[in-house]
């Protein structure tokens, strides 16, 4: 039989505020445990949330970058579950009158169309703590750090047909929460998490499958493989004329398959109903037009524009806007140099190149983006060739400047990488080789006209070790005006 | 309305509350005659009627998002059961 | 000394009549020698208590001391006390020290009041009769056979033992009134949102309030001056000032509209218990009020709405109870369901864990809509019902309680029977109206009270209305026979 799958994602973004959604606790990453848990975040007994505005801020602006209905009132039901993480036994969270409403964003294929995928809603809620297993004599210890960080759900019309795509939509989410500064993105930190519901169906067939929810997959190529893996696993099941049970499951990377989970065996009644410690939160329209006003430019539009207004390749704009960072960075030297098309070749060349080498982000590159500005200045107006540009770079990631743009000039002459165009200065460089060559010399008068341009390279090699920087068109000139006169 | 008894355990499972099977049946009545005295509830018309989840129509206030909390671990878990090097002590909880 | 309002020790202590040392040793003496009889103490906390007076005493001598200086009360033990155990009347909390203060405990400790100590309570404050109280009943000082009134039966007790002149309590459904009734105590119970609730354990957040449980309406108004306010920690107090309310306690009542639900004098309340009432209405009548009939249509979904709507609230407040990082963990737990249910089901009694049932079940899938969404369109309607009434009239009166204080035992066979004994002051609960309750009489030689409900915030009004009773008549005035009880 063929089979058609269908994917629905649930991505949890941690929200970058400074302090908790309903405390004033640090949400900082990494700090001792429980050291972040204040009397609201531990659930003691009397103690009462008051809603972060940030929070809102952040989720209202992400709707509007989906382009999404934003709820005008919106509302916090609790869940009720327990669970040693969630020190409320309740997660408070928005079930009826979510923070955005339906939107959309566009992914990119693999064969350059691009797919839109709906967006059934985002709401906000908190984190839950960690329990950590090692360590504890056979019992589990409880962190509650995390807990009352603030997240926005963002969950996805069931619209993803395979894994590829649904890799495509978390990394374009993870773009556009990174652009808009709610979210650092970190998956590594657990910033991002997202949960994959999959079920398999008929090709033809309109009824959905039963479908099983792989949980907390941290990363793009793991949302790939472990789909994938799920696919599979379903497919083998169904051939073989078996039923998929409802269920949450786990993927193992190590062993590439996902399992079902223990802890989830039971059959949850979450009994959701109205925070009666909040109120409803009301914003208006004049409040959504004001955050409106703060967004910045987005992915797609960033990279319209770097095709139509600087004639970048469609592939070239897809990869320097999709990193809000690399974006800015292209940008602040593009600006500089006055040249996208050259910016873009160092930045996806030299830079990309020196990135995965280090293994680090473009924050951490020692070559400011003034700095790289500078050096395309530079290349431009003849001062620097392209491997003096090289050697200036390489320099510069060494740590051998101080971020300034100065230092690229200082570096430049320290080096002696400046190129020498100057015709008169060259043409004393080249009398002094072809004087201090008389063999070579006779050599190349020896040699037939058609093969000269060949012959010529020895002499070219000279006068650059002679002199440094000087620039190979002139020298190529002089030394042939120079060498038909004695010939 | 009338609870059965496998309904009062699952709703004492799911509330987590160990009950004693012989105080079963009594939960069984007391329960039931205080779903009967809710149940008047279902003769009234309410169709037109927005549900209400607050005495009063107020809004959410809004906290400036702003790190006020000191760390107080040590206070706070004078009064925890069991802890260890910070950590609240559970039986191991599997995923 | 020890059947002084807080106004007169308030008076006495700036004339120097005697210092706060003085009457607070005073007060924690006669509480350990009498309070067996009533059991309305958790904890006397006589350290702190004397340290509170010390310091108010130095204050005093600098010359810096105000109404509440020095002045001898107690909380109910709802109330987180920083360092203090807090119990809320149930196991489950019976080693919880809590680690900050209430906001409203807070208030008093500012004001430079001396906490004696923890009132006892129904558990959780879910009851009418502090039955439900892990640390035992709590007996009423009008006749030990019969029940103070719950769940602030402590305070209610307390102050009608003469043991403190005020106590702190909280009202979900009548917690504070119905005692006050019992007791032939003044109690009010603020609009939900007048006072913060930070600190104040949670049974039903959308319906509980702290208030006051005093002697006189003079008392109530300085109690209510130290509690009232905007606190910033809970989303729900509101923002508006706080009048003095011992300013407008004198007004003229000439002229006050009094409106008489005409679902509050039904048939089955009785004959003795309708008289004194009415007797109090002609009280007011006499001072120049008018009064009016009107219909409150929904007064008889008050009950049902309310048996929804707290126990679904309970349900999830409850359930961070849970033996992890406070209170009550059972012994040997073989993993974390175990330690979930033996530690909640061993910690709590067993009208909360009734009620956090009936909460489960309500919101439970496939019964939200018919329970809880339907509770909270009666919750509109009731609130409907006195938002017209408030139209026609400044204020509504009625009784209190369908009965006097029955006796220990009367009302624990079936919990349905001891939930109707709230059917007059839920409704405000569900409403989030203020709402008092003043002595009007005797039936039995038990106290009766008059209940009086006003319209949002309009705390100042009820307060005037009832100080003007107060100053025409001597119920208040009336105190138990508590000679045959006490040594001092």
């Amino acid at each position: 039989m063929k089979w058609e799958v269908v994917i629905g994602l649930e991505i949890h973004a941690q929200l970058a505020t400074k302090s908790k959604i309903f405390s004033g606790s640090s949400t900082a990453y990494g700090a001792e445990a429980n050291t972040q848990a204040n009397a609201v975040d531990l659930g003691l007994p009397g103690v009462l949330p008051v809603f972060n505005e940030e929070a809102l801020r952040m989720a209202v602006k992400f709707g509007l970058a989906i382009d999404a209905e934003i709820g005008l009132k919106s509302v916090f039901d609790r869940k009720n579950y327990f669970y040693p993480d969630s020190p409320k036994g309740y997660q408070t969270t928005q079930l009826h009158h979510p923070i955005v409403g339906m939107g959309h964003i566009d992914i990119e294929l693999e064969d350059g169309s691009s797919k839109r995928i709906n967006v059934t809603r985002a709401h906000l809620e908190e984190d839950a703590g960690k329990s950590v297993h090692e360590g504890f004599h056979g019992m589990s210890g409880i962190d509650l750090n995390r807990a009352g960080t603030p997240l926005i759900e963002i969950v996805s019309e069931p619209e993803m047909r395979t894994a590829k795509e649904a890799a495509a939509y978390f990394r374009k989410m993870h773009s556009i929460v990174t652009y808009l500064g709610i979210c650092d993105g970190d998956l590594s930190q657990g910033s991002m998490r997202c949960d994959c519901n999959v079920s398999l169906r008929p090709k033809g067939q309109e009824a959905f499958g039963t479908r099983t929810e792989i949980k907390n997959v941290n990363s793009f190529r793991n949302v790939e493989r472990a789909i994938d893996a799920e696919i599979e696993r379903q497919m083998d099941i169904l051939e073989d004329g078996g039923k998929i049970v409802q269920e949450t499951r786990l993927y193992d990377a190590d062993k590439n398959e996902t399992r079902a989970m223990r802890s989830k065996e039971v059959a949850n009644d979450y009994r959701y109903f109205p925070c009666p410690d909040l109120l409803p939160v009301i914003i208006d329209d004049h409040y959504v037009e004001a955050v409106r006003a703060t967004l910045p430019e987005l992915p797609d539009a960033k990279r319209a524009r770097f095709v139509h207004t600087h004639s970048l390749s469609p592939v070239d704009a897809a990869i320097l806007a999709a990193n809000r960072e690399l974006a800015h960075y292209f940008e602040t030297a593009a600006q500089i140099a006055n040249d996208y098309k050259l910016a873009a070749n160092w930045v996806q060349g030299d830079v990309s190149a020196t990135l995965n080498r280090l293994e680090i982000s473009i924050s951490e590159l020692a070559v400011s983006a003034e700095q790289l500005g500078r050096i395309l200045q530079l290349i431009k107006d003849n001062t620097l060739n392209n491997g003096g540009a090289k050697e200036v770079f390489n320099a510069l990631v060494e740590g051998k400047g101080d971020g300034s743009a100065e230092s690229v000039d200082k570096l430049v002459d320290s080096l002696g990488l400046k190129q020498v165009s100057d015709s008169g200065a060259i043409e004393a460089i080249v009398a002094e080789v072809l004087a201090a060559n008389p063999k070579l010399v006779e050599g190349y008068l020896a040699t037939p006209e058609d093969k000269r341009a060949k012959a010529i390279g020895p002499f070219i090699g000279l006068v650059r070790k002679a002199a440094k920087g000087v620039n190979p068109q002139v020298v190529m000139d002089v030394l042939q005006k120079k060498l038909n006169e004695l010939g | 309305m009338a609870l059965d008894q496998q309904q009062v355990r699952d709703i004492a499972d799911l509330s987590r509350l160990q009950i004693d099977e012989a105080q079963i049946a009594e939960y069984q009545k007391n329960l039931s005659n205080i779903l009967d005295l809710v149940d008047q509830l279902s003769a009234v018309d309410t169709s037109a009627v927005e549900p209400m989840a607050h005495p009063l129509d107020a809004v959410q206030r809004l906290r400036a998002d702003i790190v006020t909390e000191e760390n107080h671990r040590d206070h706070f878990q004078q009064i925890a059961p069991q802890t260890e090097n910070g950590y609240y002590l559970v039986p191991r909880v599997v995923e | 000394m020890h059947n002084k309002t807080i106004a007169d020790i308030s008076r006495d202590l700036a004339a120097g009549e005697y210092s706060s040392v003085e009457i607070t040793e005073h007060l924690l003496t006669r509480i350990k020698q009498t309070d067996h009889h009533y059991n309305s103490f958790i904890t006397v906390s006589e350290e702190q208590a004397l340290a509170q007076a010390k310091a108010a005493d130095a204050r005093r001598a600098a010359g810096d001391a105000d109404a509440w200086t020095g002045v001898p009360m107690a909380h109910k033990d709802i109330f987180c006390t920083n360092g203090v155990l807090t119990t809320c009347g149930s196991k489950m909390l019976s080693n919880f020290v809590a680690p900050y203060n209430a906001t409203i405990v807070e208030n008093f400790n500012n004001a430079g009041a001396v906490s004696l100590g923890k009132l006892n309570m129904d558990e959780f404050a879910m009851g009418s009769s502090n039955e439900s109280s892990f640390y035992g009943a709590v007996k009423n000082p009008w006749d030990t056979d019969r029940v103070p009134g719950g769940s602030s039966g402590g305070s209610a007790a307390a102050v009608a033992a003469q043991l403190v002149p005020g106590a702190t309590a909280s009202d979900t459904g009548g917690s504070i009134r119905q005692p006050a009734a019992f007791c032939g105590l003044t109690g009010l119970k603020p609009t939900y949102g007048r006072v913060s609730r930070w600190g104040m354990i949670a049974y039903a957040s959308s319906l509980d309030q702290a208030g006051s449980i005093t002697r006189t309406a003079e008392d109530s108004a300085m109690m209510l001056n130290v509690m009232a306010g905007f606190d910033a920690k809970d989303s729900t107090c509101m923002e508006r000032d706080v009048p003095d309310y011992t300013a407008t306690l004198n007004d003229s009542i000439e002229g006050l509209t009094i409106g008489l639900p005409k679902e509050y004098f039904r048939s089955d309340l009785s004959a003795d218990m309708q008289q004194q009432v009415r007797n109090a209405i002609s009280e007011y009548e006499k001072m120049g009020a008018r009064v009016k009939e009107i219909s409150l249509p929904n007064t008889h979904l008050a009950i049902p709405a309310y048996y929804i709507i707290a126990p679904a609230e309970c349900s999830a407040n409850l359930s961070r109870m849970d033996g992890v990082r406070f209170g009550y963990r059972c012994e040997n737990p073989q993993d974390i369901n175990d330690l979930y249910k033996r530690s909640r089901g061993e910690g709590f009694g067993i009208e909360v864990k009734r009620r956090i049932m009936v909460g489960a079940y309500a919101l439970s899938a496939g019964f939200y809509d018919a329970y809880y969404k339907k509770a909270q369109q009666v919750r509109r309607l009731i609130k409907n019902d006195f938002v017209n009434a408030f139209k026609e009239v400044d204020i509504i009166m009625g009784p209190t309680t369908p009965t006097p204080a029955f006796k220990r035992g009367e009302k624990t066979a079936d919990p349905v029977d001891m939930y109707l004994e709230d059917i007059f002051t839920i409704a405000l609960n569900l409403a989030g109206l203020p709402g008092m309750s003043i002595s009007c009489g005797q039936v039995n030689n038990l106290p009766v009270g008059l209940q009086l409900i006003g319209n949002y915030f309009d705390e100042g009004r009820l307060l005037n209305a009832a100080h003007q009773f107060q100053q025409h008549t001597d119920w208040h005035l009336k105190t138990p026979d508590l000679k045959n009880l006490t040594g001092i």
